[in-house]
């Protein structure tokens, strides 16, 4: 009796009003984003805005059931966890349904499910659980690729369904494993390689090592210049060249046609604009077209009339921009940021280092979701479809989130008693 | 142990405000610096549909009917939404192979696969009505209506011109032309462009991304309405420029009438011409090229306002009006003609036979080439014998008061403006001070370098009919409503001759005709007043010029006529000015006989 009254009052309600907030401003503007004027009813079920009301139902039944469950439960079925969904993910491969050219869906009954989705929720405990380890070495290097092989498992098994977009996800727990004491250099070649990357595609090679190499020597001169530090400098040099080459090799050579174009179009080389860069092109016309106060609830033109491709799944952002403008755009990103900082500040608060890790990959994964969706919509990331947290049409992701979020508010409810 | 790692919240958390910034200063720069995004977004979902207006009818002075509009339609093709279909059938029934159809198919999907873009403009009548009923079958096309130009008479071709699209640097220069908009390009057509076309309209249509109609943008706010062009009353009678044509079948050369007491021009006949309905449609191109391939007729060139001849003896009327404003001659002055005129350098300008000596009526009815070197020579020498570039001016000044050696600015394009040549051009040719009258005398019978225009020639006329004034001779008199033309266009234009001494003249022009040098273009009970000329040219045989008005008093035409290598003035232009005159001021010719031989006439060697 006293835990039922308790924890409504220790649950964090900035998170869950920031979460209920996203989730109706979503709902609105896949409203907007597929209005039909035949059918007006937002509670209509047979049009996405009903069947969205739905998933948003369902997903605030899954968040009471989350909150309900004790929570050593998570911590203690981990493994479990992660080991039943590895199980199902290898099991979309041989029995899922095709849809748009990747093969991750599976079919309960009417309901269509995407495994990927709840795998991000399963990695997040399973790293957690690793990380919390009391005898874990983490100066090892050993630790740290065992933590990989956890996210890279999963990962692969996502991009063996060619889902793309939901394996890179998972390139978040870098951010994960760098809180908790991986060295910082993993994080500077993660950034590092996509910057040389497209300069490679887009400068002269002979230009870029010349670059690489001045950096190489200014590195060296900041270092206390024994051999050892010579020796790290020139197998990073070194490596870097062979990047370099690589990556155009790869380009030009491994890459299909299409892919290339994409690539090209979004360094900016070329501007298809009614093939690969049609999309990009589409969703900034109807972003840049809000202007400043946007051009009304259900006056956007663009999104309505279909010339942004997956207005309300992948490119839900465009709605927003359209029909909110600039004002409107920048209030969904400052409560995204909101969002994130207040899990991070949960997350540091936490007694049990297990719920810190995990807060930690909540933040992360969804920060990783909010910028390359929302970076695509803008034209600064490439085309990878993966959803907007809590915004983009969809029951599976909706409820993964859910599940994922309400897991943390759980844990931090009662930090006091975990350890 | 652990703790060590702290600073690292700090990294994490500059990572997402970064990115948040980043978002943030990219979206201030699409949705608020960069405009070019609410153009693109017009551009997508904004359909600007343009209302073409009906383009205005043309009308002659009697309210028959010139210029009318008739419906053609243009094959559209949506080439997404082609399906399968009797391509055979479709082919015959538009009249075109199965290999055309395909290259057409494929530059329809080149430009769109979901715009629709014209597949074969201007199908006519009979094939529309065919293929009206079986269009259900043919997924993908439609069929957009669009007007042609239509001519009720084969006739007048020039002066009423012709349309055609409008090129791109005219639609570079004028904002309101878009490509495959109509334009006159000669003719009243050209001339009334703005009159004719009226103002087109916009129908503004919000569309998805397949093209389909979502309704009209904003309830029609920014809509605008088109305004029908307006209708042209013409001066030209049309059973006037017909008989003209008829009668300068197989001739090269020109008529040209005018109504003396307002300008309006009666007919404008250029011979040989061409029957307008030949440049409308889809075979203009055809018939364009066939026609301008034509170099031994020239069809597509407008005699009455382009060819320059020298006027020959009807000038001898002018220079007789000089002569008597100068004070050189009176009416009773006499000269002798001893069959020509000596230059003193052992040329002379010879003269017929006729009896003398003639005071200046009769020379004018006996056309004496001696009488008008004297004339003339007195008035370069009026001043003394060295005086010759003043006086020449003088007379150079009384000549361009006829409207002569200027474009005179009537109402259609591509007026030339002849040559009265000026005493500079004497000048550079003699050098100064090296040329006197008799150097340049063979302008005192309208040769040498003087070259007027048809309608140059009948506004001369239109100055002797009116005794002393012209109005610039037009061919619209309505603009939206018959004789509604602006008032300005009637002012006078009064030459230098004093009205008071064209009596004298006038009734040698009369005499001309009563028992001079045209009597064959008599007419009963209507006095005419003409002056004959054949013009020697370099280009073969005498040109045959006729210039007369009638009646005497009160005249209500005056006319030119030129049939180009017919020679005397007698033997084919006066007889056919007469016959007009008489068509005009009897409605009808009696003559038949005179008519046909008139008509039959095949002056054009082949």
């Amino acid at each position: 009796m006293r835990r039922e009254y308790g924890i409504f009052h220790r649950i964090d309600w900035v998170m869950v009003f920031l979460y209920l907030a996203l989730v109706l401003f979503g709902w609105i503007n896949i409203y907007a984003a597929v209005y039909d004027e035949s059918q007006p009813s937002i509670f209509d079920l047979s049009q996405r805005y009903g069947k969205q009301m739905v998933w948003i139902a369902a997903a605030l039944l899954l968040a009471i059931v989350t909150l309900a469950i004790d929570p050593k439960f998570f911590s203690q079925f981990a493994w479990l966890i992660y080991s039943g969904l590895i199980g199902v993910l290898i099991l979309v491969i041989f029995i899922g349904r095709d849809i748009s050219g990747a093969r991750s869906w599976l079919h309960i009954g009417s309901v269509a499910i995407q495994p990927a989705e709840f795998a991000k929720m399963a990695t997040a405990l399973v790293v957690a659980k690793y990380l919390s380890k009391m005898d874990l070495n983490l100066k090892k290097v050993q630790t740290w690729m065992k933590a990989t092989i956890l996210i890279l498992f999963p990962a692969l098994l996502i991009l063996l369904q060619r889902d793309m977009g939901s394996a890179l996800v998972f390139l978040a727990f870098i951010l994960v494993f760098y809180r908790f004491g991986m060295s910082g250099l993993v994080l500077i070649a993660l950034v590092a390689m996509p910057v040389i990357g497209i300069l490679a595609l887009l400068i002269n090679k002979l230009i870029l090592i010349g670059i690489l190499f001045a950096g190489a020597v200014f590195f060296y001169f900041m270092t206390q210049r024994k051999f050892r530090h010579l020796m790290i400098v020139l197998v990073i040099f070194l490596g870097s060249v062979g990047y370099v080459f690589s990556v155009d090799y790869a380009v030009n050579h491994i890459l299909q046609p299409h892919q290339r174009e994409r690539i090209n179009v979004l360094i900016g080389k070329t501007s298809d604009l009614k093939g690969a860069g049609y999309n990009v092109n589409q969703s900034l016309i109807a972003i840049g077209s809000g202007q400043i106060l946007g051009k009304g609830f259900l006056h956007g033109t663009q999104t309505k009339y279909n010339f942004v491709p997956e207005q309300s799944t992948d490119f839900i952002f465009c709605t927003v921009g359209e029909e909110w403008g600039f004002l409107g755009s920048i209030v969904l990103i400052v409560l995204y940021l909101i969002l994130f900082i207040r899990i991070l500040t949960v997350a540091e608060r936490q007694r049990s280092k297990f719920c810190r890790v995990y807060g930690y990959s909540v933040a992360s994964i969804l920060f990783f979701h909010f910028a390359i969706n929302i970076g695509m919509t803008l034209g600064l990331m490439p085309v990878i479809g993966i959803p907007l947290p809590f915004l983009s049409y969809g029951g599976s992701s909706l409820w993964a989130f859910t599940i994922l979020l309400f897991i943390f508010i759980r844990q931090d409810a009662y930090r006091l008693e975990l350890v | 142990m652990e703790k060590l790692y702290l600073n690292r919240k700090f990294i994490i958390l500059g990572l997402f405000l970064f990115t948040g910034i980043i978002f943030i200063i990219r979206l201030f720069y699409i949705q608020v610096m960069a405009e070019n995004y609410i153009l693109s977004a017009n551009n997508n979902v904004l359909r600007y549909i343009t209302q073409y207006p009906a383009r205005g009818l043309i009308y002659d002075r009697n309210g028959k009917l010139l210029v009318y509009n008739e419906a053609a339609y243009d094959m559209m093709v949506i080439p997404r939404e082609v399906k399968a279909m009797d391509t055979s059938e479709f082919c015959r029934l538009l009249g075109i192979t199965v290999n055309h159809f395909r290259e057409r198919l494929t530059q329809a999907r080149r430009y769109s696969s979901y715009k629709p873009s014209v597949f074969e403009s201007q199908i006519n009548r009979e094939n529309f009505g065919a293929l009206q009923e079986k269009m259900f079958m043919f997924h993908g096309f439609f069929v957009q209506p669009r007007t042609l130009r239509s001519y009720s008479y084969p006739a007048a071709a020039h002066m009423l011109g012709y349309i055609g699209e409008a090129s791109p640097s005219i639609i570079a220069q004028s904002p309101y032309y878009k490509a495959s908009d109509y334009i006159g390009i000669s003719g009243i057509e050209k001339s009334y462009e703005t009159e004719l076309r009226g103002r087109k309209g916009m129908k503004i249509r919000v569309v998805d991304v397949h093209n389909r109609d979502m309704g009209s943008f904003q309830e029609g706010h920014y809509d605008t309405i088109s305004l029908p062009g307006r209708d042209l009353w013409s001066s030209i009678d049309v059973d006037l420029q017909i008989l003209g044509e008829e009668l300068m079948r197989n001739k090269k050369g020109s008529i040209v009438a005018i109504e003396p007491s307002s300008g309006e021009v009666l007919c404008l006949v250029s011979s040989p011409s061409y029957d307008p309905n030949l440049l409308v449609g889809r075979i203009r191109n055809h018939n364009f090229s066939l026609l301008s391939a034509d170099s031994i007729n020239i069809p597509l060139f407008n005699r009455a306002l382009m060819a320059t001849y020298p006027p020959g003896s009807t000038f001898k009327t002018v220079n007789a009006l000089v002569g008597l404003q100068e004070g050189v001659i009176t009416a009773s002055t006499r000269f002798g003609c001893p069959g020509g005129f000596a230059l003193g350098n052992g040329h002379v300008v010879g003269c017929h036979d006729h009896a003398g000596p003639l005071d200046l009526e009769e020379s004018i009815q006996h056309s004496c080439n001696t009488y008008y070197c004297r004339v003339f020579k007195s008035i370069l020498e009026k001043d003394g014998f060295y005086a010759t570039d003043k006086d020449f001016n003088i007379w150079r000044n009384h000549i361009l008061s006829f409207g002569l050696g200027k474009r005179i600015g009537l109402d259609l394009p591509s007026e030339l403006s002849g040559n009265i040549p000026s005493s500079a051009y004497y000048d550079k040719y003699y050098g100064k001070n090296r040329w006197r009258s008799l150097t340049v005398i063979s302008l005192a019978i309208g040769q040498g370098e003087v070259l007027v225009t048809p309608v140059q020639l009948a506004n001369m006329t239109t100055v002797i009919a009116n005794r002393g004034y012209y109005i610039i001779p037009h061919v619209i008199k309505g603009v939206g409503q018959p004789d509604s033309v602006n008032r300005t266009l009637m002012e006078k234009h009064f030459c230098t001759v004093d009205p008071g001494y064209f009596d004298v003249v006038v009734d040698g022009m009369e005499k001309v005709v009563l028992a001079g040098t045209a009597t064959n273009a008599r007419l009963d009970s209507i006095s005419i007043c003409a002056k004959t000329g054949t013009a020697q040219n370099p280009h073969g045989d005498n040109h045959s010029i006729f210039i007369a008005f009638a009646p005497k008093d009160n005249p209500k035409i005056a006319i030119s006529v030129i049939v180009e290598n017919a020679g005397w003035g007698a033997s084919w232009a006066a007889p056919i000015a007469s016959l007009m005159i008489e068509q005009y001021l009897k409605g009808e010719v009696k003559r038949s006989e005179l008519k046909e031989r008139m008509m039959n006439g095949n002056l054009i060697k082949p």
